[in-house]
């Protein structure tokens, strides 16, 4: 079995303006060949107005087992929202 | 296009109703139960992760191998605009087999050994690409039924529990549509077209009527994971309702077009208000995926033949990448890269 050329995430910029969004994988020999081949696979319908090429091996990611962990503890702070707090009606502009 | 359910037997199978789950497998379950997706890293049991590579690899192999057929009609287009409109709906097929093979890799299975899977003959792919495109009717026939048969399979995956799949599925649905109007249109020009045209219409729908219809897959009778699909959120309806959607849908487009199709027991039926067919020759497909269809052997020898004649480039790109250290031939203009580095590092 031949080895795969080495993986790349790609993000695209859909319009200037916002941000770039994962949008898939791909493989590619080279850093170039990555950018040519996201060209051809994700924006062969205008979906795009710039590409970054990531190699995956280079993504640091948390692992869904320590997600209790990382994102509970903001749970039972609803004081971060505005929502929170109890205005009276009459109040304007706040 | 499309896989169909081939339901090949998955090694170690254990249903979900056994009542002997560990506690990981419970909260798996009740994730699928409240429609959670589940992501690559997210634990899943083993059976699950298997069907569904089995299921996406297959896919993507029905997505490349689809591109063959068609391929074959690109020098042949009667114009420039058909030819243009199929070298773009091939370069799609081709697409969504990379869209595919992606999703499969985030279960853990290497690009190069799904191939290897195809080349070598024991992977499965949709028997419809085992059937030849002798006329340029048959461009037509494929995009209208093939694609539209892919289409009413594919839009409910599109909600699978695996969130690579489903993603991958909503990006290809969204590309599909124009495949099957410009089949549609294809039709439509030879109905209305001379004698001989319409004869070559109503003789490609004669030859993809039936396969088409069979791309749904065995029927829910004698389907043995039909079941087990479902209750992963895999699959969202069985063979036989997406089969019914498809004739009740593709019934009176034929009708419009002036064709017939070629099933003398076709009927509308009042108390169901379904068109109701004659009996499938399962035989038949049987056969195909056996290997034994009229294109199996050229098919896969096509799939070779590429593979081994872009051995050199692919060993040039790896020798190439090797000695520039991964960069690759230096972008157009050196300031693009200054804006992406500085983008980068400021997101």
């Amino acid at each position: 079995m031949s080895d795969d050329w080495p993986l790349f995430e790609v993000f695209i910029r859909a319009r200037s303006g916002l941000e770039h969004k994962h949008v898939g994988s791909l493989h590619a020999a080279d850093e170039r060949m990555a950018i040519e081949h996201a060209r051809d696979v994700y924006t062969r319908r205008q979906e795009g107005v710039s590409i970054w090429a990531v190699r995956s091996s280079q993504i640091v990611a948390s692992d869904p087992e320590e997600a209790e962990a990382l994102f509970e503890p903001a749970r039972d702070k609803v004081y971060r929202h505005p929502t929170f707090y109890a205005i009276p009606e009459e109040v304007k502009n706040l | 296009m499309y896989t169909q359910a081939l339901d090949s037997p998955t090694p170690g199978v254990r249903p979900a109703d056994s009542g002997d789950l560990t506690a990981l497998e419970r909260r798996f379950e009740e994730r699928i139960e409240r429609d959670e997706k589940i992501e690559p890293k997210d634990w899943m049991p083993q059976a699950y992760r298997h069907t569904l590579m089995r299921q996406i690899s297959q896919h993507a192999h029905s997505e490349i191998v689809g591109m063959l057929p068609e391929g074959n009609w690109i020098t042949r287009a009667p114009s420039l605009r058909r030819k243009a409109v199929l070298i773009a709906k091939v370069q799609d097929e081709g697409g969504h087999g990379m869209y595919l093979y992606s999703a499969a890799e985030t279960l853990g299975i290497a690009r190069a050994e799904m191939i290897e899977q195809l080349l070598d003959g024991r992977a499965k792919y949709s028997s419809i690409f085992n059937y030849p495109t002798l006329t340029w009717a048959d461009i037509g026939a494929i995009g209208w039924l093939v694609d539209g048969a892919a289409i009413m399979n594919q839009i409910p995956i599109c909600r699978c529990s695996y969130g690579p799949y489903a993603r991958a599925m909503v990006r290809i649905c969204k590309e599909e549509s124009f495949h099957q109007r410009q089949g549609f249109e294809i039709m439509l020009a030879l109905a209305r077209g001379t004698p001989g045209q319409r004869a070559m219409a109503q003789d490609a729908l004669d030859r993809w009527w039936w396969p088409s219809i069979m791309m749904f897959g065995p029927s829910d009778a004698t389907s043995t994971h039909t079941a087990q699909s479902m209750r992963w959120r895999i699959k969202r309806f069985t063979n036989d309702e997406l089969r019914q959607k498809f004739v009740d849908v593709t019934v009176p487009q034929a009708e419009f077009l002036g064709l017939k199709i070629p099933d003398p027991a076709l009927r509308w039926d009042e108390a169901t208000q379904h068109y109701l067919t004659g009996p499938i020759d399962w035989s038949e497909f049987k056969a195909v995926l056996q290997g034994n269809g009229p294109c199996n052997q050229e098919r896969l020898q096509a799939r070779r033949a590429a593979h081994e004649r872009g051995l050199w480039v692919r060993e040039a790109a790896a020798a190439y990448a090797a000695k520039h250290g991964g960069r690759g031939a230096q972008p157009r203009s050196a300031s693009d890269t200054a804006t992406a580095r500085a983008e980068g590092s400021t997101p």
